[in-house]
């Protein structure tokens, strides 16, 4: 069987930017595959090349098995894209753009309104269907925009940033949605830059930086070099060298580091007792407010691996959606 | 016949969102109304030289009405991003291009006809030659709408399209042997009046309604067509290489 997506040494510039730089992974049919990255990592452009919206500079693009490299229309049918900002037609209603879309991919018409409306109740916006798309709130419209993508039942679907800039409740839906959708066996290439979001849905992320893979796994390898591992975070006031050193000798066993807002961070291989090293900390003339044990996740790997503050990416994409 | 569902799909949805659109048409009968009148007045001859003014105002109705609504469609759908979705669509690139088009040659043609009708009620319209002047009428749109593309594929702004087809439309109104015969223009416009295609178009209807045309008709369908061909081919070419990055 061929793999959904099978990509090899993809680059595309744009003047002065190398926006892909030798991209290459693969989707296996079913899969749901994670593209995590920063802003202007390249996960849009990836997707652009791969759905034939644009042409790779050097590389070769295979979907299901067809070459689709010199042919980018090739495939297309097989392919549903749910682009980053909704594209719809202002003009039409929720309905009307429902089976526009579909009719795009050659479907009767009868099946067409059928399976709008249908979408249109399963995605909750059968009240709005009469309505025009433009009067749609930013949540709706991205709903709709979804609906759009998967109205001609692709085999495989690109989302790109589902879930950035809509509410916290519609972003949970939009979720369940998604990992629906694959339970039902759809081919899923999702981008975004919540890690969170990548841990909890995809089967395997690839984090993308600056036009480059830096690494491809499964969830629970690359989890793994974290298993067996504790950390312990504490908040204190009044820390210094000085005291940082003097822990070291105090407990031989545990790695420290101090971070920023005054945050120690205690790694070990083993359970870490907080008893001890909250006193420690406080006879040593700090005040400790706060002290909380980590769970390893996949926001870690992602620092260690990229270099990347996970925090600074999501404030800067948060500041960006909202402007927008 | 997936890929004809689509063609009709966008022909529909673009005649609802653009051309049935009222004001777009009262425009296609104003228009032409009041071209009729201006050059009625101005000639200052009676009701009889109406036949004489027809080709003149057809061809106006035609040129205004297919490129300034295709700029519209193109372009805004093109800033929009709409425009992505019918890329993304998995039907040949030339059949989304001749439906996005479409509508703009049927409107173009609807619009040729308001004058045409109004003119049956005033004077006797039985002595023009319609087998040439309905494929005429057609062409005229086709190459217009083409016209029209090429611009709107040219620049990315809708005003830029409108500035840039006034351009092309005001100097070929004057140039194409519609008003003034192009035998009486200075030499030294006269290859410009050639390279034009209303200029086929507008000798095809001038030998149509009152028989005195310049070129064979041969040569007028057959330059109008080439120059169909040529600007469709231009702009497929032009936004394959920028819009497809
Ligand atoms: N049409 C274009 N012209 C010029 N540069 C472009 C174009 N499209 C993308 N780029 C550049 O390519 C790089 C990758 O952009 P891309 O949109 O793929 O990033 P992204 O990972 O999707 O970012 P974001 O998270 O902000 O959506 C960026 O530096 C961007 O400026
Ligand atoms: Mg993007």
């Amino acid at each position: 069987m061929f793999d959904a997506i099978a990509v090899q040494g993809i680059k595309k510039r744009f003047d002065e930017v190398q926006a892909l730089d030798g991209i290459s992974f693969n989707v296996k049919k079913g899969e749901l595959f994670g593209f995590l990255g920063p802003n202007g990592a390249g996960k849009t452009t990836t997707i652009n090349v791969l759905t034939g919206l644009a042409r790779p500079d050097a590389g070769k693009v295979v979907i299901d098995g067809i070459d689709c490299t010199r042919r980018p229309k090739a495939a297309q049918h097989l392919v549903g894209v749910v682009p980053d900002e909704s594209n719809l037609y202002p003009e039409l209603s929720g309905f009307g753009n429902l089976c526009f879309c579909a009719a795009l991919y050659g479907m009767p018409s009868k099946e067409r309104k059928r399976r709008a409306q249908r979408l249109l109740a399963d995605f909750g916006l059968d009240k709005a269907a009469d309505r025009k798309f433009a009067t749609y709130s930013k949540g709706m419209k991205r709903k709709l925009t979804i609906a759009a993508g998967i109205i001609h039942r692709p085999e495989i679907l690109f989302l790109d940033e589902p879930t950035t800039g809509i509410d916290v409740a519609s972003a949970r839906q939009l979720r369940q949605l998604i990992s629906d959708l694959h339970q039902s066996g759809t081919t899923i290439f999702l981008t975004t830059h919540y890690i969170e979001e990548a841990e909890r849905l995809c089967d395997r992320i690839a984090f993308i930086v600056s036009g480059r893979i830096v690494k491809t796994d499964s969830v629970a390898r690359l989890l793994q070099p974290l298993r067996g591992r504790h950390v312990l975070e504490i908040t204190c006031t009044g820390i210094t060298a000085k005291i940082e050193r003097a822990l070291s000798v105090e407990f031989p066993g545990l790695d420290f580091s101090i971070g920023k807002q005054s945050i120690v961070r205690v790694e070990a291989g083993e359970e870490i007792r907080v008893g001890p090293l909250v006193r420690f900390l406080e006879e040593a003339g700090t005040e400790v407010a706060e002290a909380r044990k980590v769970k390893p996740s996949l926001e870690e790997v992602f620092i260690k691996v990229t270099g990347i503050e996970a925090e600074a990416m999501e404030k800067e994409k948060e500041r960006k959606g909202r402007k927008e | 016949m997936k890929d004809w569902r689509a063609y009709f799909a966008i022909l529909a949805k673009d005649m609802k969102t653009y051309y049935l659109k009222p004001p777009n048409i009262s425009w296609g009968i104003i228009f032409p109304l009041v071209w009729t009148g201006m050059f009625f007045i101005r000639s200052g001859s009676g009701l009889g030289s109406i036949p004489n003014l027809l080709p003149g105002v057809i061809s106006v109705a035609i040129l205004f009405g297919t490129t300034s609504m295709l700029a519209v469609n193109i372009t805004f759908e093109k800033k929009n991003r709409s425009f992505e979705r019918l890329l993304l669509a998995p039907i040949p690139f030339e059949l989304l291009m001749l439906a996005k088009t479409g509508g703009a040659i049927l409107f173009g043609t609807a619009n040729a006809f308001v004058p045409v009708i109004i003119a049956a009620f005033i004077v006797d319209l039985s002595g023009i030659a319609w087998a040439a002047f309905v494929p005429g009428i057609i062409l005229i749109a086709m190459s217009s709408t083409f016209l029209g593309l090429f611009i709107a594929v040219a620049v990315s702004e809708v005003f830029e399209a409108q500035t840039f087809s006034n351009f092309f439309r005001f100097p070929m109104i004057f140039l194409c042997g519609l008003f003034f015969p192009i035998a009486k223009l200075p030499v030294f416009l006269k290859p410009f009046s050639y390279a034009l295609p209303l200029t086929y178009g507008a000798d095809i209807l001038h030998g149509a309604v009152h028989g005195e045309h310049a070129l064979p008709y041969l040569l007028d369908f057959g330059a109008l067509t080439a120059f169909c061909l040529v600007l469709f081919a231009a702009s497929l070419w032009n936004i394959k290489r920028k819009w497809i990055l």
